[in-house]
């Protein structure tokens, strides 16, 4: 009979897996595009690049993106400014700037090497195209415009999320990017792609204020 | 034969057909929601609701996929097989009535493909012939799988066809006692399951006439025995040995594609319904439960009884999908163990007790 109770053993496990399952209680699959999964915040989606508040562009054409790049997919020609209608605050912009998604690893060793934050990455991963053309992203598709309004490639199709595109990296968000603890949370870069909308960064004056309390030593 | 009955037993056929063939595209779904369920999984859920044209899909799609012949089949036996496969599956089920019979005008329409009154020993035969589609599809399709295949098939099969047989016959000869003298014919032995126990046994009336008078429960031991057997006759997990997709590719239909596997594929769901048809019928008394005469308008009480023979069928149906989603399939020799050193001997030593004791009510003590 040890037979038999073993098999009612096994029975009841197949049964209880079926009666939880269709009460949804161990259900694990999520039907991915009817619903989607909430994403880690660090995700390492498609790049974006940023402007200032005042709509200028944070791009200075320097090229470090495209010499970290271990893929070597991103194509930057700088250029230099008009002095009357500048683009970027500083001497050149990105006059030419194409990331080759089918290349890139997504590994954000461009963000990373940015001395501007021009270049960020969003959580945005549905990006398929049907053919290779579509998949080199140019200027006009990674910049964002002056409301803070990121393009997407196909803004008709069903899975296109704009407010995915409006996410910041979690990587600047989580760092404080002077590199010192006592200003951990403390808002230096703009985080979040488009106009700010947080308080103004902290006087130098505040900010030695708070390093001297902060380090008593110092 | 008068007209009217010619035309009769052309809808009785019809209607039977039609029922088993809408049972087993629902079959094939509900296996797989089934399965998937049991595994924490969804299943098919892109084909109508619930997925449930799955089946229709998946018989389009291999209807129109081209039927590779390999170079080394024998052709005429090649080509056979599925055909032999089918045929029997179907054969099977016209011998179990499916519903209570009914009068159109002066006639009677009884639910059922055809009352043979050695329905039993036809389905028998039937269901040995079946093994024959395996066996010839494995050796004519001249490659090694489907060889050790059908090598297989033909082993299972002889072992558990004798177990089934003898949980037959104690069926037989306990359904003997219950009317008038022995029968094979499957309408006759559902017509002897009808009422309760509490007609037969008057001292224990109040509560026995809530135990419908099934045979299952005088003769609960040739269930199981019968159970096991049909499991291992339509080669489902735990017995599929005859496919094992992990050792033997696909086994005898290895090297069939397109409707040539499609037929093997609905020959499978239509014995499993079948025969749990059969369980249900020789067991659990068939159409039989209670009807509401007087309750009840006339066209419900009328399909009650085969509402009540779908859902005793879909029960054993079920334990066929939960008994696959559980157990590993066998080895070999525990197989040919299993068969001849648990099944046979119980089902002997079953039906001689059971012998025995129908004789002792019968003709009382020998020794008085």
């Amino acid at each position: 009979m040890g037979l038999l109770s073993e098999l009612i053993k096994g029975l009841r496990v197949t049964g209880g897996t079926m009666l939880r399952t269709i009460s949804g209680k161990e259900l694990v699959t999520t039907e991915y595009p009817k619903e989607m999964r909430g994403k880690p915040q660090r995700f390492h989606g498609r790049h974006v690049l940023n402007r200032y508040p005042d709509g200028m562009e944070k791009c200075i054409g320097c090229e470090l993106c495209a010499g970290a790049c271990p893929a070597k997919c991103i194509y930057v020609r700088g250029m230099d400014n008009d002095p009357a209608h500048p683009t970027s605050p500083g001497e050149r912009y990105g006059y030419v700037y194409e990331i080759n998604m089918l290349r890139c690893i997504f590994c954000g060793l461009c963000v990373e090497a940015c001395p501007t934050e021009a270049i960020t990455m969003t959580s945005l991963f549905e990006f398929s195209t049907t053919n290779r053309q579509d998949a080199i992203y140019t200027r006009d598709t990674l910049l964002m415009d002056e409301r803070g309004n990121v393009p997407h490639m196909f803004p008709d199709d069903e899975l296109a999320d704009m407010d995915e595109l409006n996410t910041a990296d979690g990587w600047l968000r989580a760092t404080a990017p002077a590199g010192v603890a006592a200003y951990e949370g403390i808002q230096m870069w703009q985080s979040t792609p488009g106009p700010a909308d947080w308080a103004p960064e902290p006087t130098q004056e505040a900010r030695d204020r708070r390093s001297t309390e902060d380090e008593p030593d110092g | 034969m008068s007209w009217p009955e010619f035309w009769i037993v052309v809808l009785r056929v019809v209607l039977t057909f039609g029922l088993l063939l809408v049972a087993t595209i629902i079959n094939v779904w509900a296996e797989r929601k089934i399965l998937a369920d049991m595994q924490s999984r969804i299943g098919p859920n892109r084909a109508g609701p619930y997925g449930i044209l799955q089946t229709v899909a998946d018989g389009l799609k291999l209807f129109f996929k081209e039927a590779v012949t390999p170079r080394k089949v024998e052709l005429g036996m090649y080509i056979l097989a599925p055909f032999l496969a089918v045929i029997p599956a179907f054969l099977i089920f016209m011998m179990v009535p499916w519903g209570k019979p009914f009068m159109i005008g002066d006639h009677e329409v009884a639910l059922q493909g055809a009352d043979l009154n050695v329905g039993l020993l036809f389905i028998l035969a039937m269901s040995s012939l079946a093994v024959y589609a395996v066996v010839l599809a494995g050796w004519s399709s001249g490659s090694k799988y489907p060889l050790l295949g059908g090598v297989r098939a033909t082993a299972q099969a002889i072992s558990y066809e004798a177990a089934m047989g003898l949980a037959m016959v104690s069926v037989v000869l306990f359904s003997a006692t219950q009317g008038d003298g022995g029968t094979l014919s499957l309408a006759e032995i559902v017509e002897r399951q009808s009422g309760t126990w509490g007609d037969l046994i008057p001292a224990l009336e109040p509560v026995l006439r809530f135990i419908p008078r099934w045979n299952v429960i005088p003769q609960i031991v040739a269930f199981v025995i019968f159970f096991v057997a049909i499991v291992a006759e339509t080669n489902r997990a735990p017995f599929d040995l005859v496919e094992a997709e992990q050792e033997i590719v696909g086994g005898f239909h290895t090297e069939y594609s397109g409707m040539r596997f499609a037929m093997f594929f609905l020959a499978e769901y239509v014995n499993i319904f079948s025969m749990s048809a059969i369980a249900a019928t020789l067991f659990l008394g068939g159409w039989n439960g209670p009807t509401f005469d007087q309750a009840l308008p006339g066209f419900v009480s009328a399909l009650l009884p085969t509402v009540y023979f779908l859902l005793k069928t879909y029960v054993v149906v079920f334990l066929f999908f939960w008994i696959r989603a559980t157990l590993p399939r066998l080895r070999y020799d525990q197989l040919m163990q299993l068969g001849w050193k648990r099944l046979i001997p119980g089902a002997l030593g079953w039906l001689v007790l059971s012998t025995f004791v129908i004789a002792f009510r019968q003709f009382g003590a020998p020794w008085s």
